[in-house]
């Protein structure tokens, strides 16, 4: 089998499992605790803060550890919000951010709260303009934009958008899941949040940094845990594990993105050269190392998905159109490309070479044989 | 995320001042209740039953109809001439055939 969809989850880095086996053991007790073994504990956490928040640009005491990203974007969302209540009570958001970020942006309208959405492109990049415009109205307490985009891989221009909001005084919370641990992080962030089951950690741990000076308040119950940012008892071996995860993969970015991005460049050149009616969408160059989709015409994408996964290929899929019950994908959607049909390679570590060409080569046969299922025969 | 509500303004200027409804078409292509990609297919079978520049009407409910009959037209050169509510949910999608 091979596995396509590092964008959903990476696989555990070998020095993660590591690290996490030594950390069971060596971090079992409470670090919040005075005796010996609840020292070595906090000792274990705080090491990894400190490596997390180097890795990062942060200082030791801006990172948290939470139990997931979506928790580090709901806390970091609704949190700079109620820091920033006197400020206003409007929330910015690119229309292609992760669903956490976009629910959370729900939450704070139902609470009375104003959420705008500014639109992208047909790569899926948002207008830097109309980010900025949206900024520096009056009222803004938070702006959102993620480092790229989960389902196109298209990269954001976080620096710009960091720009206006600090011509505004706005707070800017960076989504960075999908490029921590393969690209550095953006300049200019107020909030930056993370998970470290997409960069090869356990699941399970969630990074939320807030800059010093950006107002925060916890929305949920108050709790003595992780600085009061994030309630419940922290999972250290996991932590330990997640940044020892981070740390490996920084090192062997830049080698393992260029081979992934060249990857990803035959991809993007050969599918519309083998499939007839198909159009590879995001951006071709401003892109993250590791995404590539592309979409069928005539096609169902569960149903493509499916037969990949036959032919013993792990992709996932934007559209969800045959679903009764689901909603197209709201990136596609806003990017105003097809919704169906969608086939996500995001490559982990280590892709090879080979199984991209055995994709490449059982391709072309299985989506015209879906098409001639429903009718459609390819030209 | 659901962004489009069924008061979201749909494609407002393709819609003539002053008309009552849109304008008339030379086939419609009932797709109410079929699930994408089945109104595409419909209308990549049917379009060249009508008249170069003719209008053929795509009826759909399914929400991704709403996105990937425009992008169909896009990617097979056709024109999306506009997309209209529907009393009863759902739109009626214009295309005009090209070529």
């Amino acid at each position: 089998m091979a596995y396509f969809d590092a964008a959903s989850t990476e696989p555990l880095h070998p020095a993660a499992r590591e690290a996490l086996v030594t950390a069971l053991d060596a971090a079992d007790a409470d670090p919040a605790r005075l005796y010996g073994a609840a020292r070595r504990s906090r000792l274990l956490l705080e090491r990894a803060r400190a490596e997390a928040a180097e890795l990062i640009g942060a200082r030791p005491d801006e990172v948290s550890f939470t139990t997931s990203g979506t928790q580090a974007v709901h806390l970091g969302v609704l949190g700079t919000l109620l820091g920033r209540r006197r400020a206003g009570r409007r929330m910015v958001a690119g229309a292609v951010e992760h669903s956490s970020v976009l629910q959370a942006g729900a939450a704070h309208e139902r609470d009375g709260g104003e959420l705008e959405i500014v639109g992208v492109d047909m790569t899926g990049r948002v207008d830097p303009a109309g980010f900025a415009a949206a900024v520096a109205r009056e009222g803004t307490a938070l702006a959102c934009l993620q480092t790229a985009n989960h389902e196109v891989g298209t990269l954001q221009p976080v620096a710009e958008a960091a720009e206006a909001c600090r011509a505004a005084g706005v707070p800017l919370l960076v989504d960075a899941a999908q490029t921590l641990g393969r690209l550095p992080v953006p300049p200019g962030w107020s909030v930056l949040t993370g998970s470290a089951h997409k960069w090869g950690g356990p699941a399970g741990v969630g990074l939320l940094a807030v800059r010093k000076g950006t107002r925060w308040r916890s929305p949920l119950p108050e709790d003595e845990r992780e600085r009061r940012r994030v309630p419940g008892f922290e999972n250290v071996p996991a932590v330990v594990a997640a940044v020892a995860a981070l740390r490996a993969r920084a090192a062997e970015a830049e080698a393992e993105n260029a081979r992934l991005s060249a990857l990803v460049d035959r991809i993007r050149a050969s599918v519309p050269r083998l499939v007839p009616d198909v159009e590879v969408v995001g951006d071709p160059v401003e892109r993250v190392p590791h995404i590539v989709t592309f979409s069928c015409l005539y096609v169902a994408g569960e149903v493509i998905l499916t037969e990949l996964d036959r032919a013993g290929f792990a992709v996932s899929s934007g559209s969800s159109c045959t679903a009764s019950t689901l909603r197209p994908s709201h990136v596609l959607e806003a990017m105003g490309v097809l919704t169906h049909g969608n086939v996500r390679v995001s490559l982990p570590r280590g892709a090879s070479e080979t199984d991209v060409d055995r994709f490449l080569a059982v391709l072309p046969e299985i989506v015209r044989r879906v098409r001639a299922a429903v009718g459609v025969e390819s030209p | 995320m659901r962004r489009r509500d069924a008061d979201t303004p749909v494609n407002a200027a393709a819609a003539p001042e002053g008309a009552e409804g849109p304008p008339p078409v030379a086939l419609t292509i009932d797709a109410l209740g079929r699930k994408c990609p089945i109104p595409i297919i419909m209308l990549a079978q049917r379009i060249n039953d009508v008249p170069m520049n003719a209008t053929v009407a795509v009826l759909a409910d399914d929400p991704a109809a709403f996105t990937d009959v425009p992008a169909w037209c896009r990617l097979k050169s056709h024109h999306h001439v506009g997309s209209y509510e529907l009393p009863q949910g759902g739109w009626a999608i214009h295309v005009r055939r090209n070529y």
